[in-house]
């Protein structure tokens, strides 16, 4: 193998590479980046069993070739190249080392086997449709907050994406919850995507695809079968296998009669909550909402550590009500809302909170109350 | 050099025994009146409380322990010369000493006891660190002018009162940190009192094993080995910054304690790293509803001691022995620290699930680790699981009767099981 590749180039495809392989791994093949060298492009693939990325650049091929190399070591290196450096990469067959020079540095790294190198196995998708970047985007940000860390319920440890009846029909729908809270996130159902099946996917392939979604104008072509799911930009595919399990039946978590309403400026709020939080030291910070006819007093007591107060205008006509909730979550779901006021919608200081932008139900928020 | 008459409390200059009352209880040494931090360790605590109750076995070997299927948990010092020691199965020291007398432990008793010894060391010193029932680090720094003798003096005192009062006798280990203390209360069991000065620290630890260290057990050591490191010698030629990348925090500690330096403090307030119990059958087994009992018992236990300090944990330990020993944990993290029982019990109950096709066990444990303050822990209701919120409320009100009525007001059905 011998090819030449512009160092911007290079470091855009290893970085993707290499943020999924593992850190700490038992196989050492997981911890390499497949590089193959074949027409005009070199493809970068890599795995961590679960996830598989590969990712093609542009590049001079001089001779064809393939081989593996350790993906964070490459990535570092062409990190601290100069800009505009033009990188190459050489192997001399049965070298056992793959030769990077650009400029007067050179650096040989050992390399596996290509033959050793995982393939994920091919499936048979049963939807195939396309979706352009902001509105994957808008799902996935929009929910990925929620996502348990608790390993016992393996099921809540990613995103459940799915096909769902909205308010005006069939919608594709994301959720997300922990337990505590909970995202319910709409959006238009692209064509083709009707026979899609539910699946959860995982976290760490709802991280690796917002790196796919920075541009506007790209369309994404998702696949999606009963065990797995494809992400793909013309440059760039993501498969994933989805968590193996049930979401649980998040429609009966979803409150639907609260009836007394808050609503109130999103971001003065979360400003707001966000300063009283601060005499808190603890990781659960509660805050203290007292509600009374269009004042809300957002307060918190710490006993070891101070209190705050802070008073806020919202627009409030039911009785008065106390009720408490975690700093951090209401701050999490707060920061959600970006075009209108946040509009709460309480019941009683024991039960679910529901959340929402304006009028829009295609967001949706749930958040569990603590005690204070 | 200095020296002090444990059996009369008689200072003087040097001398095998006693100038007052010819006692050969002295203790010498150039920083005897300078040195100021120590550990207190009750001699063969559990067995010299029963000899002080039962006068007829004083000079019978005695073991303390549970069962048939039991582990020892103390020998008094007869026993302990025929080679019974703590944590040995109960069958093997019987083997070894078939004429001991075993009784089970009465942790009422011993509680009492320690409370008595902890009020006269409260009465040195407000810088008590209590290891356990019978073991607590002192740090009796300017307490000279209120005790009107060197800190040497005042913890001879100690042990001399311990005996005279409560009949049991104590070792010292005086020292200037919490680390070389605890080692030299080691030295000289039982009744001894030992002292390691600064001046000969380096020396005194040179050729010692690295096992010697509180907290380095098999796997730390066998770690170490694989290093080539086996003694406090072998630790001096590691460069500091080796040694953390090789052993992360660990590392650091093991510099300053290769040196002999140790700057944590006597504070009765050390954190709390976890809580766990774990219980031993008397026969060994696979039936799940006995185990989901014990499961239930030692979630409440565990919860009970969480809740009695104020403390909540986020992750779960489940422990399991197996007939051939080998030993399974799983773990887990929770969402949120909890101290409720129920909580424990289903996610510990999750982990053992996942583990119980592995049985018959002789051992199960459960354990609560990453502890946190209680007010840091408020719990959030669960959106998935209702339920969870009116069984944490269930068991606050339950904690409440029997802090009324007595532990056994109220309890569980499975947990009679």
């Amino acid at each position: 193998m011998k090819v030449s590749i512009e160092r911007a180039a290079l470091l855009k495809a290893v970085a993707q590479a290499q943020s999924v392989v593992e850190r700490r791994n038992t196989i050492p093949i997981l911890a390499n980046v497949l590089i193959e060298a074949e027409g005009d492009s070199l493809t970068f693939r890599a795995t961590d069993l679960d996830i598989e990325v590969i990712d093609r650049a542009p590049a001079m091929v001089e001779r064809k070739g393939a081989s593996t190399v350790p993906a964070v070591t490459l990535h570092e290196i062409v990190r601290k190249l100069p800009d505009g450096a033009l990188v190459s990469l050489t192997e001399e067959p049965g070298s056992g080392r793959v030769t990077v020079q650009a400029g007067r540095s050179k650096f040989a790294l050992a390399t596996l086997p290509r033959e050793d190198f995982p393939v994920m196995t091919t499936t048979e998708y049963t939807a195939n449709f396309a979706a352009p970047a902001p509105l994957l985007r808008r799902l996935f940000d929009k929910s990925k907050f929620a996502i348990s860390t608790e390993e016992t319920r393996y099921y809540l440890n990613g995103v459940y994406m799915h096909v769902a009846t909205g308010e005006g029909g069939q919608v594709l729908r994301c959720v997300a919850t922990d337990g505590h809270r909970l995202a319910r996130i709409d959006a238009e159902l692209p064509d083709g995507a009707e026979t899609m099946p539910g699946v959860i996917v995982p976290r760490k392939t709802v991280g690796e695809l917002r790196k796919l979604l920075d541009d506007d104008d790209i369309q994404i072509a998702v696949s999606v079968s009963e065990t797995k799911v494809r992400f793909a930009t013309p440059d760039i595919t993501l498969t994933s296998k989805v968590i193996d399990g049930t979401f649980p039946d998040y429609s009966r978590v979803i409150p639907q009669a609260n009836t007394r309403r808050l609503e109130v400026d999103a971001s003065e709020f979360a400003k707001a909550v966000d300063r009283v939080a601060t005499v808190s030291s603890e990781r659960s910070r509660a805050v203290k909402l007292s509600l009374d006819e269009d004042r809300l007093v957002l307060s918190v007591n710490a006993p070891d550590s101070g209190a705050a107060e802070e008073e806020l205008a919202v627009a409030y006509g039911d009785e008065h009500l106390e009720i408490g909730f975690n700093a951090k979550y209401l701050l999490e779901i707060a920061s959600q809302v970006d075009r209108e006021n946040a509009v709460f919608l309480f019941n009683s200081a024991g039960d679910p909170t529901l959340m929402r932008e304006g009028n829009d139900s295609s967001a949706v928020y749930v958040v569990m109350p603590m005690r204070v | 050099m200095p020296a002090l008459c444990r059996a009369c409390l008689t200072s003087f200059e040097n001398g095998p025994r006693c100038p007052a009352c010819r006692s050969p209880l002295v203790v010498a040494h150039d920083e005897l009146n300078t040195l100021s931090i120590a550990h207190m360790d009750c001699d063969a605590f559990y067995a010299s409380v029963e000899k002080r109750e039962h006068p007829e076995l004083r000079d019978k070997p005695v073991i303390i322990g549970g069962g048939r299927r039991g582990v020892v948990s103390t020998a008094c010092y007869i026993a302990r010369i025929k080679g019974v020691r703590s944590a040995m199965p109960m069958f093997k020291a019987l083997q070894l000493c078939p004429e001991a007398v075993v009784l089970k432990p009465r942790m009422d008793l011993y509680a009492e006891t320690s409370r008595a010894v902890r009020a006269m060391m409260e009465a040195l010193t407000p810088a008590i660190e209590p290891l356990s029932l019978d073991e607590a680090f002192l740090d009796l720094t300017g307490t000279e002018r209120l005790h009107h003798a060197p800190p040497a003096v005042t913890l001879a005192r100690l042990v001399r009162r311990m005996e005279e009062e409560l009949g049991i006798t104590g070792s010292i280990g005086l020292s200037h940190n919490k680390f070389l203390a605890k080692v030299a209360s080691d030295l000289d069991k039982p009744r001894g009192f030992s002292v390691i000065g600064r001046a000969e620290t380096a020396a005194f630890l040179r050729d010692r094993p690295v096992s010697l260290i509180w907290g380095v057990g098999h796997a730390a050591r066998a770690t170490l080995d694989k290093a080539g490191i086996r003694t406090f010698a072998d630790l001096l030629r590691w460069e500091r910054r080796d040694l953390h990348a090789r052993f992360g925090s660990m590392g650091e500690r093991l510099w300053h304690l290769a040196r002999g330096e140790d700057a944590r403090r006597v504070s009765r307030d050390a954190p709390v790293k976890s809580v766990s119990n774990e219980t031993t059958f008397n026969e060994d087994t696979a039936d799940p509803e006995i185990l989901d009992g014990h499961l239930w018992r030692l979630s409440e236990k565990v919860a009970d001691r969480l809740k009695a300090r104020d403390r909540a944990g986020r992750v779960v330990t489940v422990k399991l022995k197996r007939s051939d020993h080998a030993i399974l944990t799983r773990r887990v993290s929770l969402s949120a620290p909890t101290q409720i029982a129920d909580r424990i019990y289903r996610t510990a109950r999750g982990l053992f699930d996942g583990a119980a096709d592995k049985g018959p066990f002789r051992l199960i444990g459960v354990g609560v680790s990453e502890i946190v303050t209680e007010s840091g822990a408020v719990e959030i209701g669960d959106l998935l699981d209702p339920g969870s919120g009116t069984r944490a409320r269930a068991e606050r009100a339950t904690d409440a009767i029997r802090e009324r009525f007595g532990p056994d007001a109220i309890v569980k059905g499975r947990s009679l099981r």
